[in-house]
């Protein structure tokens, strides 16, 4: 039992040790690649690079394109996503197995592969690039998410259908008004699983923005990394401070909820 | 219930269920179904750019572009290259990631804070992270002054053979959260009688590892190498940022970062398509290779 311990907890040290590094070397004035360096020294401390990669990628456009990325994202999965899901797993009709069967194969189709022809359908032939909409397009309905609300629907009991059915309810005002308020927590779970999806997505977006204010944050601090931090006073400190507003968000929703974020990857990993 | 009539036969007993599944069934022929069929398309003809709209010849070519692919010593060497990573990655995350998630499953203290140390680095972008591995390995940074005189000269992400093997490491510890959960809900269904038969047998931890947890999670096993060998060939972001665009000279290059050089950089979409095509055969090939090794003794 103590050895076991003593391997999760070296475990935890290399699993969290570069998060910490990270906030570490975002808040040093002169970057220290020392073993002191590691240890914050008062002296040394400074909010500058913050102010520094604020002036070269504009945080605050940069956040909002993500956002604004992310939201589209979530709004869809969450409109489309929760008809999809709640056909698949309540209503018969014709074609249900084919469009369930059809959800699971597109999980293993490899997005990289599709790059390419989507790149050219989206930017070339339909003309939006350095757009919101050809950003979102690909990702519109996360395919997990619609398989999570199809589980929760899927574990209502009948009755409750069959009794909103004689009274004569539309389908739609069936799941809006009975089935919806019941799954509340697997709302919540699609939210958080999307999330992560299009916030860190880093190809497609790269792809399809060559203009600076419409860049989400993957994107501009990546351009940032591979050409203007060559210039700068203390690059390092710029990009860790930029690393760290990239993935506070994340961290953060994925420290509330992480119960929400396990046990749907526990279910959807072992039954998909 | 809803009567039956024949048009209830015909379209099932909510034909309101086909309105609710459109918009999804829309989204997947958009961007998966016909993107996959155009990409093939592509491979087997002339395409170029051409303003929209405009009436072009793109004639049929046969295999020229898969002969194009072949013959181009980037690719051969960047196919090599995702093997490489694929024979340190697969193996480390499949040992790693049971031995984690086995230790976790004792019951142990701390373990909500051990789960959320070992999830956070599959939660956070790629990109964030790789700022810090960057700094971390530099040639002076944190890890060679460790090293001390044990340093690699050059350093790890700028020497040609160590390169991959970095990213490969890379890639590892931001993966591994994901498949220690993966195993975590299989361990859930090794039955409990199976360790006393085997402590009854006298076997001792390390034993009943070895005989009863190892074959109790072969098919989450092969869950684990399928979706490691996935990842891997869809290798990107890393080798883009971490090694700058494939360096040094193309040692840790990978498929989809030639994909993306000649197909959108250099703006032959034909030949990038033949790549990718190409990798998804590779991929389809090595997971048939995997399943009957790792699956044998599935029963």
């Amino acid at each position: 039992m103590k050895l076991k311990f003593v391997g999760l907890l070296i475990g935890a040290f290399v699993f969290l040790f570069p998060f910490y590094y990270m906030l570490i070397g975002s808040l040093q004035a002169e970057p220290d690649p020392s073993v002191s360096g590691a240890f914050p020294s008062p002296g040394n401390l400074t909010g500058h690079n913050y102010a520094e990669i604020n002036q070269a990628i504009h945080l605050g456009r940069s956040l909002l394109n993500s956002g604004i990325f992310t939201g589209g994202v979530i709004l869809g999965t969450l409109v489309f996503g929760v008809l999809a899901g709640y056909a698949l797993a309540r209503l018969q009709f014709r074609g249900r197995g084919l469009v369930f069967n059809l959800m699971l194969l597109i999980q293993v189709v490899p997005f990289q592969l599709l790059t390419i022809p989507l790149y050219v359908l989206i930017v070339r032939s339909y003309g939006l690039a350095d757009s919101y909409l050809g950003m979102i397009l690909p990702f519109l309905i996360n395919s997990t998410a619609v398989f999570v609300f199809r589980q929760y629907f899927l574990q209502l009991p009948a009755e409750l259908f069959d009794a909103a059915r004689i009274d004569g309810a539309s389908e739609l005002s069936i799941l809006w008004r009975v089935a919806v308020p019941l799954v509340r927590p697997a709302l919540l779970t699609g939210v958080l699983l999307t999330f992560i999806g299009p916030w860190n997505e880093f190809l497609w977006p790269f792809l399809i923005t060559k203009q600076q204010d419409l860049q989400p944050l993957a994107v501009s601090l990546s351009n940032y990394l591979t050409t203007v931090s060559a210039r700068a006073a203390n690059p390092f400190g710029a990009v860790l401070a930029g690393a760290c507003v990239l993935a506070a968000p994340a961290v953060t929703l994925f420290i509330i909820f992480q119960r929400r974020f396990i046990s749907t990857n526990l279910s959807s990993g072992v039954k998909g | 219930m809803r009567s039956r009539g024949p048009l209830g036969r015909i379209l099932g007993e909510h034909p309101v269920g086909t309105a609710f599944v459109t918009p999804y069934v829309v989204f997947l022929a958009a961007v998966f179904a016909y993107p996959l069929g155009f990409a093939v398309y592509m491979s087997f003809h002339d395409y170029f750019f051409a303003a929209p709209g405009a009436i072009v010849d793109r004639p049929f070519v046969g295999f020229d572009n898969y002969v194009t692919v072949l013959s181009d010593p980037a690719v051969r060497r960047a196919f090599g290259n995702v093997l490489v990573f694929l024979v340190i990655n697969v193996p480390l995350t499949v040992v790693l990631s049971l031995l984690l998630a086995n230790a976790l499953n004792a019951a142990i203290r701390w373990r909500t804070f051990f789960r959320v140390s070992y999830y956070v680095p599959y939660v956070t972008a790629s990109v964030a992270v790789v700022g810090v591995w960057l700094f971390l390995f530099n040639s002076n940074g944190l890890v060679n002054s460790v090293l001390g005189p044990l340093a690699p000269d050059p350093s790890w992400l700028v020497n040609s053979s160590l390169a991959m093997p970095t990213v490969a490491i890379y890639v590892t510890w931001k993966q591994l959260g994901f498949f220690i959960l993966l195993y975590l809900a299989a361990l859930q269904n090794v039955s409990k009688d199976l360790y006393e038969a085997a402590s009854m047998d006298g076997a001792g931890r390390w034993k009943s590892f070895l005989n009863v947890t190892v074959p109790g999670v072969r098919p989450a096993t092969t869950l684990v190498v399928l979706l490691a060998t996935v990842t891997g060939a869809n290798l990107f972001t890393e080798p883009y940022l971490l090694t700058g665009g494939g360096g040094p000279d193309g040692a840790s290059a990978s498929p989809v970062l030639i994909m993306y050089q000649r197909g959108i950089e250099q703006g032959n979409p034909d030949v990038g398509s033949a790549i990718g095509v190409l990798l998804v055969i590779g991929v389809l090939l090595l997971a048939l290779i995997e399943r009957r090794f790792v699956g044998k003794e599935e029963s």
